[in-house]
């Protein structure tokens, strides 16, 4: 089989600036790559890469304002490489502009016997987590880098596993053992020094306290454990430590089938839904090439925005449960419950229905499905505003809230921030808008935007959308097209039934791409989508198979979280709950 | 053996009735709750969920008992009868009806608010023995909290005091035969509610047990019935500040004859513990230090104030 060609025409000012860069940077290229997804490659040295990246921020035609993703592929089992540098290793910088409608993909070529790159922390701030993350999942090393340890995977963990060698289950491994000696060693490992996690024990006045907020706690919306070092109630410095919630979706992403990976992806960020495999099969049907009829784009914005709904109530609800106030979260889950009644009645499961799919939907809407969302969307207005009373415009909340957390755009850009929390800011910056994808750009919607960037504001912001997807559906509903709820190309999975029972080559077809699954071109797609909590991507590698090669998932949260020192210090601990709060996390999320 | 003011009966009686109200305050407030919060509430155990405080004795009392090995032993163990007698023993003052009550004390006012500043100390040791730090945050707070809001509690009530004359409840209770102090004394009425919410640190005011802060506070490391004291302190301790408000502000147990007064007594006192629950369900948590700068910038010269005009107003009185 042969590479698939790059068959998008690139932007053409992208392409003007892929040649300008190729003229310029003639000794830091090695290498210029296209793919179907119209982000173009650049492969470049190890000396060139900061060069390159120092420009494209500050001085190129089109300017990348922020580090989107960071991750790595190992790249020695890989068949189809036709036309790309030879590597080992490699190291993927997805760099995106917010100015204009691109993104560009940088990558350098490691050999596994010298595995270091320099670090790029002093150009992106938020390249610290992905670089540990890159460090702890393949070994790879960054030069330079303020704190290269693991950040996934406990400290005493050997090896690296999303390398290839790595096992994926448990039953490749030896069975576990506990000895007396490995749990003194495992024990002591936990044991909490200041001095590792960059904290001094004292100051010239006093004697600091160091709180252990989580894994377990109230507030920390899951597993999530934040160190405090406090002066009094006044945070000092508060570092995140992620990684409880970690289990391996990406090498899961590896030995799954295309189809079968689907619900994998619902549980990232779980509060998402289909919201997660909209991305995720996106990606697929690009590579694969299907185009999907009109109905199935409807179908899927439709639920997206229900479960962006679900998944902002259960926010909002929880935000003023953590600052306090006790009645909205029960008022706010009786309408999510109504959500997903609905979503019940259309997918037959509530919150991890699974169920979109390879080019197309698992099955078409029922019978008058629009009844009772129809009575819903005339239910939720009244809803909202008496929320907006009980809530938004409590004097205590407002006076625990605003000026709290506050971050400015280039904060926020610099820390990788995107959805609710880069709008609260005042940049109106909402990929459904300024990208759009799914038939997105046939809706009527706002994208609301505020202006001091606190705590308060990204809640503002999220009400907001709650509204603004209220309208969506209504379009949905109202404008419904008709027609096939799968698209008829031969990958679909499964095919159209109908046509199975026609002709022999379908079902044969279907029995394969059940059985084994759909195999998917040798490509590479990135698809973004913006989620419930920000940017999501999808960072396919296809090697020709029925599976994934790479599978890398860029996930709002985990850059979120990355920031909370920088927006917490000085505050004190009722602060911090407000922060956590308004970012809206789930740690499914942040560790894959 | 005769029912009056001082008889064993009726202590063991008012002892009783109490103890028992403030427990089934319990389900009364999660039914309340669940009424207000567009839910169920406990309602499997026996009729409407009645005896689900049973089942929650019953479990309480079989747990574990359970002191952390890193604790301070005594002051651990010491901490939770405290706030229980001292709630207990401020009751003894309440005049509940003619007739009904533990003892008259002529420094019936003073008493209260001296068992108020000992209960302090219950929270304050339960959070330092229980060497956790989420328990010394919760015992820091509410040493604070309970010790600022003390001041305006007891300069709030001064009002009452100047007006009627005396510091025993049964004789203030009497002198509003002609009128309820909450018209002349709306000010110092609102100042005790907000102080007494902090007293019995209940939300909006549970700062020092701030469950989504500091897990629970300074309570954490307790389990069995030595939590359950803490948990029946804080509703012993609603029933006591809302006993109070009708004491000093509503006329007691005075009202028309077709109700026999204990019963005007219990109903004015039930509108205030529900007022309580529905103050948890509707406010959100100010933060600590936002707490202590409306109790001294806003609550203290407003309650100092009151107290001058008061004063001020009977002088002019007895001058006329």
């Amino acid at each position: 089989m042969a590479v698939a060609e790059d068959t998008t025409e690139l932007d053409p000012s992208l392409a003007n600036l892929v040649e300008e860069l190729s003229l310029r940077f003639e000794q830091e290229i090695v290498a210029v790559q296209g793919y179907r997804d119209g982000i173009p490659v650049l492969w470049v040295t190890a000396t060139g890469l900061k060069t390159l990246m120092h420009y494209l921020r500050s001085s190129a035609s089109i300017r990348f304002q922020m580090l989107f993703d960071l991750s790595a592929i190992d790249e020695r089992a890989r068949v189809h490489r036709e036309g790309q540098p030879a590597s080992d290793f490699t190291v993927c910088y997805h760099l995106m502009s917010f100015t204009h409608p691109c993104d560009i993909r940088l990558k350098l070529a490691l050999s596994v016997s010298a595995l270091s790159a320099p670090t790029v922390t002093d150009v992106w701030p938020n390249a610290n987590w992905y670089e540990r993350e890159c460090w702890d999942m393949f070994g790879i090393v960054f030069e330079g880098h303020p704190n290269l340890s693991r950040i996934m995977l406990p400290p005493t963990w050997e090896g690296h596993p999303l390398r290839k060698e790595h096992p994926a289950r448990a039953t490749e491994m030896e069975p576990y053992s506990l000895s007396q000696e490995r749990q003194q060693h495992e024990q002591e490992a936990l044991r909490f020094n200041p001095e590792q996690w960059g904290m001094t024990r004292e100051s010239k006045n006093s004697e600091f306290m160091f709180l252990n907020l989580g894994p377990n706690h109230p507030s920390v919306h899951g597993v999530f454990r934040i160190a405090l070092q406090l002066d009094g109630e006044i945070l000092v410095d508060a570092v995140p430590d992620i990684g409880y919630h970690h289990r391996g979706a990406e090498k899961m992403g590896e030995r799954q089938s295309w189809h079968t990976y689907i619900p994998y992806t619902d549980r990232i960020d779980y509060l998402g839904g289909v919201m997660n495999n909209l991305p995720y099969v996106m990606a697929v049907e690009k590579m694969a090439g299907i185009e999907v009829p009109e109905r199935v784009k409807v179908i899927r914005v439709m639920l997206c925005e229900m479960f962006r709904i679900a998944s902002h109530l259960l926010f909002y609800g929880t935000f003023a449960q953590d600052v306090g106030q006790l009645s909205p979260v029960f008022y706010m889950f009786v309408d999510r419950e109504r959500v997903f009644n609905i979503i019940e009645s259309i997918c037959g499961a509530r919150m991890h229905p699974g169920w979109f799919r390879i080019g197309g939907v698992a099955q078409d809407l029922p019978v008058g499905w629009d009844k009772a969302i129809r009575e819903w969307l005339d239910f939720m207005p009244a809803r909202l505003r008496d929320y907006d009373t009980m809530v938004m415009n409590n004097g205590i909340l407002k006076r625990r809230t605003q000026g709290v957390g506050a971050y400015s755009t280039k904060d926020a850009l610099d820390w990788g921030i995107t959805g609710a929390g880069l709008r609260a800011t005042g940049l109106e910056y909402d990929y459904r808008k300024a990208r759009p994808y799914s038939g997105y750009e046939n809706f009527d919607f706002e994208v609301p935007v505020a202006a001091n960037g606190d705590c308060y504001d990204r809640c503002a912001i999220r009400v907001e959308e709650i509204r603004q997807s209220l309208r969506i559906i209504r379009q949905c509903v109202d404008n419904m097209p008709q027609g096939p709820y799968k698209s008829a190309h031969p990958a679909t999975t499964p095919p159209l039934k109908e046509k199975t029972r026609l002709d022999i080559e379908t079902l044969i077809n279907h029995f394969l791409s059940v059985s084994w699954g759909p195999v998917v071109p040798p490509q590479e797609v990135t698809t973004i989508i913006e989620a419930t909590k920000g940017l999501n991507s999808y960072y396919l590698v296809s090697d020709g198979g029925t599976g994934s090669y790479r599978t890398r998932i860029r996930t709002p949260s985990f850059a979120h979280l990355q920031m909370i020192p920088e927006i917490s210090r000085g505050f004190m601990v009722p602060d911090l709950i407000a922060i956590i709060a308004s970012i809206d996390f789930v740690m499914a999320d942040v560790d894959r | 053996m005769k029912f009056e003011v001082g008889s064993a009966l009726s202590i063991a009686a008012i002892l009783f009735t109490v103890i028992v109200v403030a427990a089934m305050l319990i389900w009364v407030e999660r039914r309340l709750l669940g009424l207000w919060q567009e839910r169920l509430g406990p309602n499997r155990v026996g009729p409407f969920g009645l005896l689900q405080v049973v089942a929650d004795m019953i479990k309480i009392f079989t747990k574990e008992d359970w002191v952390p090995p890193f604790a301070d032993r005594f002051s651990f163990l010491l901490a939770p009868p405290i706030i229980m007698v001292v709630i207990l023993l401020s009751f003894s003052v309440i005049p509940f009806a003619p007739g009904v009550g533990v003892i008259d004390s002529d420094i019936g006012v003073l008493f209260v608010l001296a068992m108020a500043s000992l209960g302090a100390y219950s929270v304050m040791l339960g959070g330092l023995s229980s060497n956790n730090k989420y328990a010394l945050l919760g015992s820091l707070r509410a040493a604070a909290q309970m010790v600022s809001y003390e001041v305006f509690m007891g300069i709030s009530l001064l009002g009452v005091v100047a007006l009627a004359g005396t510091f025993n409840l049964r004789e203030i209770v009497l002198s509003q035969a002609d009128g309820w102090y909450i018209l002349p004394q709306c000010v110092g009425f609102l100042i005790f509610v907000i102080a007494g919410v902090a007293e019995s640190h209940r939300l909006p005011f549970d700062i020092p047990e701030a469950e989504q802060e500091i897990v629970a506070g300074y309570h954490t490391e307790y389990s069995g019935m030595k939590f359950g004291m803490f948990f029946v302190g804080e509703y012993l301790g609603v029933v006591l500040v809302s006993s109070l408000i009708v004491v000093l502000f509503f006329g007691g147990w005075l009202g028309p004859a077709f109700l026999p007064p204990i019963v005007w007594f219990v109903l004015k006192a039930s509108v205030f513990v529900a007022f309580f629950v529905l103050l948890r369900a509707a406010i959100p948590r100010p933060r600590y230090d936002q707490l202590m700068n409306y109790g001294w910038l806003f609550l203290l010269p407003l309650s100092l104030l009151n107290l001058l005009l008061t004063g001020a107003f009977v002088l002019w009185q007895e001058g006329m």
